[in-house]
């Protein structure tokens, strides 16, 4: 399977996005797309998935909610304190709902804290981002200047052609390197 | 497909390439330390030996080396610790805030921005924890099972909302911070030669995470970015509204009043615009950032400057009006005694630096002028250094019983652990800019077809 791999290298974001659509239209198996920086449109026109990050982050903040709520529950209505109730500065803490005014600020914190931080850790984890991780890019320029497209092919000669009309500036093989 | 108005000036100046921006912004990590950065560093490292040794000498023999009394119990610490945090609020405003905005000039300053609000905000979490006396039981603040019964935080209290909101705020922003540098660190990664320098490919193949730049890692990036924006915009209004309620919940005059959130949150947003403005002019300079962070970004730093400072300003009269109207003669008195009393050149210079002297920002010259513009920021960083002090010191040195009214007076060791904490925040900050890409190149790429001087020209023919 890695011998039928081809790389087209382009330097220019708009040329990629038309060459990548006309793949799409010659029906090649486009395999992956590197760039420098987040094209627009592109998704699209790989017709990726829309990605659901905002919606793990939305899950996350509802448990930091949650776990802010029962955490305060416990240590200032339920717990220990239910022994001993105290009167802090005129805030009796009797009821949770009497009181809830001033566990606003902690229970936003820590939904934020929980949203923000596992959903960063989501994306590291879906991502396969790590420190230690070696992967790389097949060509180091795409974090500099250059776009590179991984193609399935099944005829080299026929799809260089085709892509030299594109305006791919570099075609090699995988095992060309 | 990269169309802009016509009438929106470039954000990059001269005729750039996506290359010459990877070059430029990796050349002050791939190039050797210039002397003046060897001596601002070495300055700061004394300096901030210099505090270390003030902080050892206060935890070693108490807090009674500083120069509170039982007055006046809360002085150079709170108002080195708000003024700190308020340090913090531009970089995040920067980033979240204008990201939600679409606002393109954010892209050439949030990095330094960030970077300059996580150092503050260090700052600042130094001086709760060395008031606290035995810094070592710190982690007494945190919600954490024990063995001694009922003894759990107080979540009624503000100076706990603090703590929530300070850790919050430090971890998140920190993140988000990282999330962005990683494409620029894999940018480094990939220009290193593994031959010549194995250690630096080693280091910043470990920083950059394996980035490689996938299509569908690019689309998470972005709305993972977003999301995260949009979780850290409220977040940046909480932090200071949070930490001007450790004032506005007591009883004191001058501190009880409701203005204080949007006051603060305001002020914070002033002076971090006016810290960002001294380190990047610096910045620009000393690593030939000119192209990216240009007149117009110091322009645009300069009009918000001028919004917060004047909405500062309605903020001071808006307290003097309402300590007359209110009828309550010991708030007419803290504000009388603050304006008029012995502290009186503490609030002509709080007045002075940060409502006059911002109103020159009105002239288009004076707002584009580089020298100028630093002149004024360093008189902003002051102004709102003072601002803390007057809040805090004037409605305490006179308190309800006239016979404990008393003056503050810091002792050296207040001063030194004060500059130190600025040796410290330029030591992180010098290290960072030799070390990390200080412009967000990946996200400047995207904005040099539509923003780039060259390519408008060229746009603006056809």
């Amino acid at each position: 399977m890695n011998n039928n791999i081809v790389y087209a290298l382009y330097d220019d974001d708009d040329i990629l996005l038309t060459s990548v659509k006309k793949m799409k239209e010659k029906n090649l198996n486009v395999k992956e797309v590197y760039t420098p920086f987040p094209v627009h449109g592109l998704d699209k026109v790989l017709e990726l998935k829309e990605t659901r990050m905002a919606i793990t982050a939305f899950i996350y903040g509802c448990i930091g909610l949650t776990f802010g709520s029962v955490l305060i529950y416990y240590i200032m209505i339920s717990g220990e304190y239910k022994s001993w109730p105290m009167n802090i500065g005129g805030k009796p803490n009797f009821t949770f709902f009497k009181n809830l005014p001033s566990f606003v600020p902690v229970l936003f914190e820590l939904t934020v804290m929980f949203a923000g931080h596992l959903m960063s850790l989501t994306y590291f984890y879906r991502c396969k981002l790590f420190p230690g991780s070696q992967e790389t890019s097949p060509d180091p320029r795409t974090t500099d200047d250059k776009f590179l497209v991984e193609i399935e092919h099944e005829n080299f000669k026929e799809v260089e052609k085709f892509l030299k009309t594109t305006g791919a500036i570099e075609i090699k093989k995988k095992d060309d390197k | 497909m990269h169309k802009e108005s016509r009438i929106r000036d470039p954000l990059i100046d001269g005729n750039k390439t996506f290359h010459d921006i990877t070059v430029e912004v990796a050349y002050p990590v791939e190039g050797k330390a210039n002397k003046y950065w060897w001596t601002l560093f070495g300055l700061s490292v004394i300096l901030m030996l210099w505090g270390f040794g003030c902080i050892a000498y206060t935890i070693g023999t108490g807090i009674g080396v500083w120069g509170l009394n039982k007055t006046i119990n809360w002085a150079w610490d709170i108002t080195n610790f708000v003024w700190w945090i308020g340090i913090g609020h531009a970089g995040t405003l920067i980033s979240a805030v204008l990201l939600l905005f679409r606002q393109k000039w954010r892209m050439a300053i949030n990095r330094s921005a960030e970077a300059m609000t996580i150092f503050g905000v260090i700052q600042a979490g130094l001086f709760p924890l060395i008031h606290m006396g035995r810094p070592w039981l710190a982690y007494w603040v945190f919600p954490i099972p024990n063995q001694y019964g009922s003894l759990w935080v107080n979540f009624n209290s503000p100076l706990l909302w603090d703590v929530f909101a300070i850790s919050t705020y430090l971890t998140v922003s920190t993140v988000f911070w990282y999330i962005g540098l990683i494409p620029d660190f894999a940018m480094i990664r990939d220009r290193v030669n593994e031959k010549i320098n194995p250690l630096k490919k080693k280091l910043y193949s470990l920083l950059s995470f394996g980035w490689s730049g996938r299509a569908k890692h690019w689309q998470r990036f972005e709305e993972v970015s977003l999301v995260l924006a949009g979780l850290a915009t409220p977040l940046v209004f909480s932090v200071h509204s949070i930490v001007s309620m450790d004032f506005a919940t007591s009883v004191i005059p001058g501190w009880h009043t409701t203005i204080f959130p949007p006051y603060f949150v305001l002020g914070a947003l002033f002076s971090g615009f006016a810290m960002v403005e001294t380190l990047l002019i610096i910045v620009r300079k000393v690593v030939n950032m000119e192209a990216y962070i240009t007149i117009k970004h110091i322009e645009y730093m300069n009009v918000i400057i001028l919004f917060t400072g004047s909405m500062v300003g309605i903020a001071y009269i808006t307290e003097l009006f309402m300590a007359w109207y209110s009828g309550v003669e010991f708030e007419q008195y803290a504000f009388l005694n603050r304006a008029t009393g012995p502290y009186w050149w503490a609030y002509a210079s709080m007045m002075t630096c940060n409502v006059v002297i911002p109103q020159l920002y009105w002239i288009y010259k004076i707002r584009t002028n580089i020298i100028a513009t630093f002149v004024l920021s360093i008189f902003v960083n002051i102004g709102m250094w003072f601002e803390r002090f007057v809040i805090i010191v004037t409605s305490l040195h006179r308190d309800f019983l006239p016979s404990s009214w008393t003056m503050f007076s810091p002792t050296f060791v207040d001063i030194g652990i004060f500059l130190g904490t600025i040796g410290f925040f330029f030591v992180l900050f010098l290290m960072y800019a030799r070390t990390f890409p200080v412009v967000a190149q990946a996200e400047m790429k995207t904005i040099l077809k539509s923003s780039g001087s060259e390519f408008k020209k060229i746009d603006n023919e056809q």
